[in-house]
């Protein structure tokens, strides 16, 4: 058996791909994060948890400046991939988020084919400069999405018409078509049902390979499957970072050992 | 264990309910080896018989504390200190029951001891060492379910004690075989009691150990005191 997670902790430290530094948000007068530090690791799954409203999908949002787009939203603090400032002046944010992708909780495929979905990111990006190429874009997609072999002979048909496990793949395939490198993904799995999670989850566990993959989750089984980092959030502070291995058998702090347990915190 | 319950909280009946199994097992197991070195002490061969037929539901709690966690790792998925509670209760189970095997031995050879004479205050000698493992089981146990890892971290320091006990035991039966070729079939016995006993010391320790990771989340990391020096006891004693 391929047991990466055994062989997981004697691996040496990977480079850090996002690097946060006392990164506070505001929605208004509401304080949602707190002071967080944390530097993200890349090639490495790292699990967001904690209860509803602690701030982790607001901070995942923030890794792709997806907060710009709420007018009373506030961010302070430094945000760095792989050591420019992604909130500098100069950073125009569609590009930063072809590099910093994101896969949200509901499928959303746009109404169109599914080779369509995939071509839409690269043709306005400029990724390919004829059609054969673009086709290139697009089975390679497909194929690192796992989904080429169940979509290869009906590319021309709606995305929409997939099954939920289907679209998300869909989705997930077209975040990477932009080649990104890092890779959001804000409950991936919640519309999906147990044999589509899973292939899910083994589609991240093969993308951890290219990508820096940051995924928010409500599962704390999930959260312990997929990644090899967690961090526990609560009420916007950034409570305990660390292995997930170590943070599911022995967390340092009370709160994560009463959220992980499934405790009144 | 944190003094939060769970929200679900059939999730703490389940693991209230397995650790509870496993301190009734502890107290059987005490009991055992209270009543194998009460036997051996006053020759009592029908006390001695119920310690050997005793040990069947020992054997028996054994498994069914074991499948019982093994359900509650299966439905409940649990982890941090949950996880470490149900862990612990696996291997201390298994430590038990060997104990609960070592005083089955021991009451096996109290048959065969009440044929042949006493020797000299010997079996007083391993009646006490008896007492003090089940003194230090016990006390492992409360410090089990207290979450002490003091005490705990003192038990396994005491081991010392019953290891040079055992080592007296030996140097005795020893010279008691030297004196009369008659003392042979007794003392080799009475060894294998001693011996037994021992074990069991190291079995509470182990216990102790599992006590000190179910609290601090890592086992303990000194290594214990070893003070059984019969391993290099020649008979130029």
């Amino acid at each position: 058996m391929d047991d990466l997670r055994v062989t997981q902790r004697t691996v040496t430290m990977n480079d850090i791909k996002i690097s946060a530094k006392g990164v506070d948000v505001f929605y208004g007068d509401n304080h949602a994060i707190k002071d967080v530090t944390v530097d993200i690791e890349d090639k490495t799954v790292t699990a967001f948890i904690g209860p509803s409203g602690c701030g982790k999908s607001t901070f995942l949002r923030c890794l792709n400046r997806m907060n710009d787009t709420i007018p009373i939203a506030r961010v302070t603090g430094e945000i760095r991939l792989d050591g420019e400032d992604i909130y500098d002046k100069r950073v125009d944010p569609v590009q930063l988020r072809a590099k910093v992708g994101m896969v949200f909780q509901k499928p959303n495929p746009f109404p169109k084919s599914i080779y369509d979905n995939i071509a839409y990111g690269p043709r306005i990006h400029g990724l390919a400069k004829d059609k054969a190429e673009l086709d290139e874009i697009v089975e390679k997609s497909l194929r690192r999405g796992a989904i080429w072999d169940e979509v290869k002979d009906r590319l021309n048909e709606a995305g929409t018409g997939l099954s939920g496990g289907q679209q998300q793949r869909l989705c997930i395939a077209r975040a990477i078509a932009t080649e990104p490198e890092v890779l959001l993904m804000d409950e991936p799995c919640s519309a999906l049902d147990p044999i589509a999670t899973g292939q899910v989850e083994e589609l991240i566990d093969e993308l951890r390979q290219n990508y820096s993959v940051v995924i928010v989750t409500h599962s704390m089984q999930q959260a312990a499957r997929v990644s090899q980092k967690t961090a526990f959030f609560h009420l916007g502070d950034l409570v305990e970072y660390g292995e997930t291995g170590h943070i599911f058998t022995n967390p340092e702090d009370q709160r994560t050992e009463s959220y992980i347990t499934g405790r009144i915190g | 264990m944190s003094d939060h319950q769970h929200i679900v909280s059939a999730f703490d009946r389940d693991l209230e309910a397995i650790q509870a199994m496993l301190m009734k097992m502890g107290g059987m197991v005490e009991a055992a080896i209270l009543d194998s070195a009460k036997a051996l002490e006053t020759r009592d061969v029908e006390l001695a018989e119920r310690v050997r037929e005793g040990d069947k539901a020992i054997d028996e709690m054994e498994e069914r504390v074991n499948e019982e966690a093994t359900r509650v790792i299966a439905l409940r998925a649990p982890t941090a200190s949950d996880l470490r509670t149900v862990m612990t209760v696996i291997k201390i189970s298994a430590n038990l029951e060997r104990c609960g095997d070592y005083a089955k031995n021991l009451a096996k050879r109290v048959s065969v001891l009440v044929e042949s004479p006493e020797v000299n205050g010997t079996a007083v000698s391993i009646a006490r060492m008896s007492r003090d493992v089940q003194h230090m089981l016990k006390e492992a146990l409360d410090a089990y379910i207290q979450r002490d890892a003091a005490l705990a971290e003192d038990i396994i320091q005491r081991d010392e004690d019953v290891d040079q006990m055992y080592t007296a035991l030996f140097r005795q039966l020893l010279t008691h075989m030297m004196e009369d070729p008659r003392n042979i079939t007794p003392c080799m016995h009475l060894h294998f009691i001693a011996k037994n006993i021992e074990r069991m010391g190291d079995h509470v320790t182990s216990i102790a150990e599992q006590v000190v990771y179910l609290v601090t989340g890592t086992m303990p990391e000194d290594p214990r005191p070893k003070r059984d020096r019969s391993s290099f006891i020649s008979e130029g004693v």
